[in-house]
Parts: structure tokens; C-alpha cells; sequence
């Protein structure tokens, strides 16, 4: 048996600062916060390279909130003057540029480090027993931060923010019945303008934020609640010292992982900065050519392309032929593509969690999933003639075909998981976790 | 583009859409372009860029987000901006904005001559670097001009004077996908006032100065790069060492 180091418990402080904590804990329960959150909460030892990418989601959440309050005294949200003040900004602010780069970095940074947050949990099973809840928080701040990016996106007033909102409200547009009204709801005019800018700018700086937060809240109780998964799947609380109560496989968040947290920061800020202030446009990918133009309702672009991190569902949108000369249905396709994501605990019949004990179905259909959602994702951001065109099935482009079948692959991987996962030849779990 | 994406950004703006369904930002993008030799620490070359983009771009164009005053930045005084630069205006932190009358400019070219500002941006250095020497001589055309790189282009070629007249001739033909496409060559026709190394490095100079405009903070931003990435090194080393020390006691 290892041995697992004990809590640092700091010696009680005496004399003023004592007397001080003492004072508080009377009234906040500041110690009992520290300890069960940090000091006190234990972690498997077990963390490898995938278990950075939750403390980073956090740090580019902040590094968002931060940015944007700066960015927020000096841009004006009004169709006439949004792109001039977002170039104000850039030349006349101190350091403007500097924030605007990370702000806009961040955004898609944000959804780097998201997707491979996500993929962790798909990999270890993160979202089974006891983390149903866990995950469905989770799954809840995917969705919400895709709004926040979408609100977010039509602010600089750029062509491609124009013309990706308006393909985007017209997806509501698209519901059978109530999508005309509820598009203008949306809008808050019959065309994207000054009012959408407006309401736009409240939901991105106010009302998606504390969503989020709130968000965040519930998602690290829960987590707290019920301890954090690792790469083996193996649940640390059903193996306890007797002699000091805690976990055997288990270490103090504060400072093991604290301190381990800090050399994952160091790395992504390396990233990151490299981004900010040698490829702040990431080729075209974070921040596109053509939204340096104003917006102009009277043209547009050849391609529009939403933005890298909603293209594997803009390619499904594109993929699901029209039906009854109403685009409903690829619009349903898209939108559950991203809540079928909530329903996955409920699909998942294996005995074990982490994929190291999965057996060759579930392997498989986790491999086909991932690589349909990256090509997904590419097919998304190039025009549907990329791959040209077949010579039978009616001359169809290459590209939309691919896209069609992909999708099968997206949703066969959720639809299917209770067949795969009861038939699929698993191997047992290790009492203890592997160190 | 794809017909569903087609119906979903027509679908409220369909009257809006019929009227300039075919005005597409992008035009010809088949076109193959030069590299433009950018150099943003060749303040010589900025300052003569600046001069060419006042004296030849100015009379229609705006680079209304640029302030004179930014100019300083490419090693010029105050009082060099005011006297070789500003001819519109008097007050430094005014922006780069053309006499052009809007409405004329409607009349003349059709539509108003876009801001320069963000070119760069937009198009990319090599675009206009290759724009800029591909005009030609087409009588097709309202106003007299082609361009090889943005068909049917509404601009006249500005800086015929300097470059003299292109024409565009037929030098042969190639065998393409089982047909025959002509080979077409550009050869200046009536010579201008420049020879053509003289004139590409006019261009050079005043696409320089447009890449330099379109982010006057990029020589900032990429020096800044240097510094912090190598403060995120000694951090990397840093807290990597702080990290094994305490998880020395892990086993």
C-alpha cells in the first residue's frame, strides 16, 4: 500500500490573524469552504494530460469576463458606430489591441478546451453514476457558451457577423408554424439592425454571463458532491483508509493539483499567446477576412462560414435535404444533434466507465464518433463542391454525401449505445486506480 | 453555396437579396497572385508608401479609422505629417478622410469607393500587390478598365500615368480538362512615366504601408510576443520544478 500524503494542515494561526479567521468562521464559514473545496477535497492521484481542461475552462471563463469588462468601456453597441469603436479599440485604446486579441482568442480557445473537456468525459465515462447531474450541468454550459459565442459574434457589426446572425435567427425562422414570429422576436425588427445589435449586446455582457456562472456554480458543487472521475474509472470513495478516513487514492486538491493546474496554465498561456501575438487571425479561423468589412445589408458574401467550433452542426444543417420546401428538418437535426448530448447517461448500459476496460464496440463507435465530428466540422467550414461531384446518385457533391453519412455516425453512436453497450465484452475494473 | 443556406439568409431580406444577390465581396479568387515583399520594419519604404497612398489613393478613398497622427509610428515628426501629408485638414488627430463628395463618387463609379483602412485585412497584402498591376485596357467596360484579379472591376486604373497602359493579349493556348484555354499575358502597351521595377516598387511601398495601416499595432504585438513567451519558458521551468517537489510525496 502506498503511502498517501495527509492534508497540509496548516498550524492554527495564532495571535491577530487567529483571532480574525476565528471571527469570521463565527459568521462565514470561510475554513469549512476552504476545506472541502480545496484543502480538503480529495482527488484520484490517478490525473493525467486530459484532466487539465476543466481548471483551463475555468481560466479562459475569467480571462473572458475580464477582457470584456474592458472591452465594454469603449465599445459603443450601435449599428452606426459597433465597427468604428471595435477599431477604435485597436488603434486608439491602450493596449486595446491587446485585449481585443485575447477576447477574441479566448472565445475560440474557449471551445478548444471545452470539446476536449468533453471528450475526457466520453472517454472515462465521466458522465455515468453517481455524475449524471454533473454532466447534464455540463452539457447546460456547452449550450449556453455556444449562445453567449453567437451573441458575442455579431458585436464587431463585420459582414460575416451580419450574415452569420442572419443565417442563424433564420434557423428559428424555419420552425413550422411560430419561426416567422419568433425570428422577428429575435431580431426585434423584420432585418438584423440596430435593435438586434442592441439586444444582442445585453444578452452577450449581462444575461448569458450570470447564466453561465450560475452554471459553473452547479457544475463544480456537483462535482464536489460527488468527487471527480479519473482515467480509470474507478471510484476512489469506495476505498478508504480507516486510519485517516480519506481516500486511499486519493490526494488533496489543494496543493497537489493546484500546483499541477498552475504548469497546465503555464503551457496553455504559451498557446495562447502564441495565437494573440503572431496568428491573431489563426488563418482566418478565429477572426475572418471578410468581417473587417462594416456590415452591409445590401451585400452578400460569396461563403459564408459560421465561425470552426459551429461547423460540424452547420455541415449537418447543410447535409438534411429540404422536406415539404421547408428547411425544418435540417434545423431539427442540428438542434438535436446538441441536445441528444443531455440524454447520454441515460443510454450508457456498460458496467464500467473508463475506456480502458471498454470493450471493441464501444471503442469503435467512440473512434467513428470523434472522426465524424472533426470531419464534420472541416466539411462545415469549406463550400458543399469541395469534393466535387458524384457520377451516380444524380450527380450529389461528394461533400454532401460525406456529410450524410457522418451525421449517421453522430447520432449512431448515442441511438445505438444501449444495444452496443450491453452486448460489448468489457474487462473488469481494477479495485485501485493505476499510479 | 449551398441552396438550404441560400433560402435561409433570403428567407425575411428576399427583396433586399434580389437586388444584389449577385454582389459578391469576393470577387475573382482564381486569379494566381504575386507575393508582395511586406517589410514592416522598412520605415523608408512606409514613409514613401504613405506619400504614394496621399497623393494617389486619397483623391477617392477613405482610410477613415486612421489618424494622421498614428504616422509618428513610422518614424515621421508632427510637423513632416502636417506639411507633406495633410492636405484635407489641419488637425493632426483627424482621420485620412478623402474630399471625395460621396454622391459624386455614386455618379462616377457607381458605387462608393471602399474605406482602405482594413484592405490589407480583407483582401491580403499579395491581393492588392497583384491588384494593383493587373489593370488593363478593355473598351467593354464602362470606364475603359479591366482587371485580371477582380473582374469588371468599377475602378479605373488611377496610376496609368505611372505604370503606363497594360493590354491583355492571347500569347498561345493550353490544353485544360480536354478543351482549349487561351494563355493570356499582360504587356504595358503605351509606357508610363515609371519603368516596371520602378513601378512594382511603388507598389510595394504603398502595399507595405497599406498592411502597416490595416494593423498599425502588429510591430508592437509581435515584439511584445517575443518577451512573453520567453517569461512563459522560465514560468514553464518554474512551476514544473514546484510541481515535482510537492508530488515527491505521492506514490
Amino acid at each position: 500500500m502506498a503511502s498517501i500524503p495527509k492534508p497540509l494542515s496548516a498550524p492554527p494561526l495564532g495571535g491577530l490573524p487567529g483571532k480574525l479567521l476565528g471571527w469570521i468562521d463565527d459568521r462565514f464559514p470561510l475554513s469549512t469552504l476552504y476545506k472541502e473545496h480545496l484543502g480538503e477535497y480529495y482527488a484520484p492521484k490517478n490525473f493525467n494530460l486530459w484532466y487539465y481542461f476543466g481548471s483551463l475552462a475555468l481560466l479562459v471563463l475569467v480571462m473572458q469576463i475580464v477582457t470584456g469588462i474592458f472591452l465594454t468601456m469603449n465599445y459603443k453597441p450601435d449599428a452606426k458606430f459597433a465597427f468604428a469603436s471595435v477599431e477604435y479599440i485597436m488603434r486608439d485604446v491602450s493596449a486595446g489591441w491587446l485585449i481585443r486579441y485575447m477576447h477574441s482568442t479566448g472565445a475560440s480557445m474557449f471551445f478548444v478546451v471545452v470539446y476536449l473537456h468533453m471528450m475526457r468525459g466520453l472517454m472515462y465515462g465521466s458522465y455515468k453514476k453517481p455524475r449524471e447531474l454533473l454532466w447534464v450541468f455540463g452539457c447546460m454550459i456547452y449550450l449556453a457558451l455556444m449562445a453567449e459565442a453567437f451573441f458575442g459574434y455579431l458585436l464587431p457589426w463585420g459582414q460575416m457577423s451580419y450574415w452569420g446572425a442572419q443565417v442563424i435567427i433564420n434557423l428559428f425562422g424555419a420552425i413550422p408554424f411560430i419561426g416567422e414570429d419568433l425570428a422577428v422576436w429575435i431580431r426585434g425588427d423584420y432585418n438584423i439592425g440596430d435593435a438586434t445589435l442592441n439586444r444582442f449586446f445585453a444578452f452577450h455582457v449581462i444575461a448569458i454571463p450570470m447564466v453561465l456562472l450560475g452554471l459553473v456554480a452547479a457544475h463544480l458543487t456537483a462535482l464536489h458532491e460527488v468527487g471527480s472521475n479519473n482515467p480509470d474509472g474507478v471510484e476512489i470513495k469506495k476505498n478508504i483508509d480507516p486510519k485517516t478516513g480519506t481516500p486511499r487514492d486519493g490526494i488533496p486538491f489543494h496543493p497537489y493539483y493546484t500546483v499541477k493546474d498552475l504548469v497546465g496554465v503555464v503551457v496553455f498561456l504559451a498557446v495562447f499567446t502564441a495565437i494573440i501575438f503572431f496568428a491573431p487571425e489563426m488563418g482566418g479561423y478565429f477572426l475572418e477576412a471578410a468581417n473587417f468589412i462594416p456590415a452591409d445589408p445590401l451585400k452578400t458574401p460569396a461563403h459564408i462560414a459560421p465561425v470552426w467550433y459551429f461547423t460540424p452542426f452547420y455541415a449537418m444543417l447543410r447535409a438534411v435535404p429540404s422536406m415539404f420546401s421547408s428547411q425544418f428538418p435540417g434545423v431539427a437535426v442540428m438542434g438535436g444533434a446538441t441536445l441528444i448530448l443531455f440524454t447520454l447517461p441515460w443510454l450508457d448500459r456498460g458496467k464500467v466507465k473508463s475506456v480502458r476496460y471498454r470493450g471493441p464496440i464501444y471503442r469503435a463507435f467512440l473512434t467513428a464518433f470523434v472522426i465524424s465530428f472533426l470531419i464534420l466540422g472541416y466539411l462545415g467550414v469549406v463550400p458543399t463542391t469541395v469534393w466535387g461531384q458524384l457520377s451516380f446518385l444524380g450527380g450529389v457533391d461528394t461533400a454532401t454525401l460525406v456529410a450524410r453519412i457522418l451525421t449517421v455516425v453522430y447520432f449512431s453512436f448515442f441511438i445505438l449505445m444501449p444495444w452496443y453497450t450491453k452486448i460489448d465484452k468489457e474487462k473488469a475494473e481494477p479495485l485501485q486506480v493505476t499510479y | 453555396m449551398n441552396s438550404i443556406v441560400k433560402t435561409l439568409i433570403a428567407a425575411p431580406a428576399l427583396a433586399l437579396c434580389l437586388l444584389a444577390s449577385n454582389t459578391a465581396v469576393f470577387a475573382n479568387e482564381e486569379a494566381v497572385l504575386d507575393t508582395a515583399p511586406i517589410n514592416l520594419k522598412d520605415q523608408a519604404s512606409l514613409q514613401r508608401g504613405a506619400k504614394n497612398f496621399v497623393n494617389y489613393c486619397m483623391n477617392c478613398h477613405n482610410a477613415s479609422f486612421m489618424r494622421y497622427s498614428h504616422l509618428t509610428q513610422i518614424g515621421l515628426t508632427e510637423d513632416q505629417i502636417k506639411s507633406n501629408l495633410m492636405f484635407g485638414t489641419d488637425k493632426i488627430g483627424d482621420t485620412m478622410v478623402s474630399a471625395l463628395d460621396p454622391k459624386d463618387a455614386k455618379e462616377w463609379f457607381g458605387a462608393l469607393p471602399p474605406d482602405l483602412t482594413l484592405v490589407a485585412r480583407v483582401r491580403g497584402s499579395d491581393w492588392i500587390y497583384t491588384f494593383l498591376r493587373s489593370f488593363y485596357r478593355d473598351d467593354a467596360s464602362p470606364s475603359g478598365w479591366n482587371n485580371v484579379v477582380f473582374k469588371n472591376v468599377g475602378m479605373p486604373n488611377p496610376l496609368h500615368d505611372l505604370q503606363g497602359t497594360q493590354v491583355l493579349t492571347k500569347t498561345g493556348e493550353k490544353e485544360e480538362h480536354g478543351h482549349m484555354t487561351p494563355i493570356m499575358k499582360l504587356a504595358v502597351d503605351r509606357a508610363g512615366t515609371m519603368n516596371q521595377v520602378e513601378y512594382d516598387l511603388f507598389i510595394k511601398d504603398l502595399v507595405n504601408y497599406l498592411t502597416y495601416m490595416g494593423e498599425p499595432a502588429r510591430p508592437a504585438r509581435t515584439q511584445v510576443g517575443v518577451i512573453v513567451l520567453l517569461f512563459l519558458v522560465v514560468a514553464f521551468f518554474a512551476t514544473l520544478w514546484l510541481k515535482n517537489e510537492y508530488w515527491k510525496d505521492v506514490k
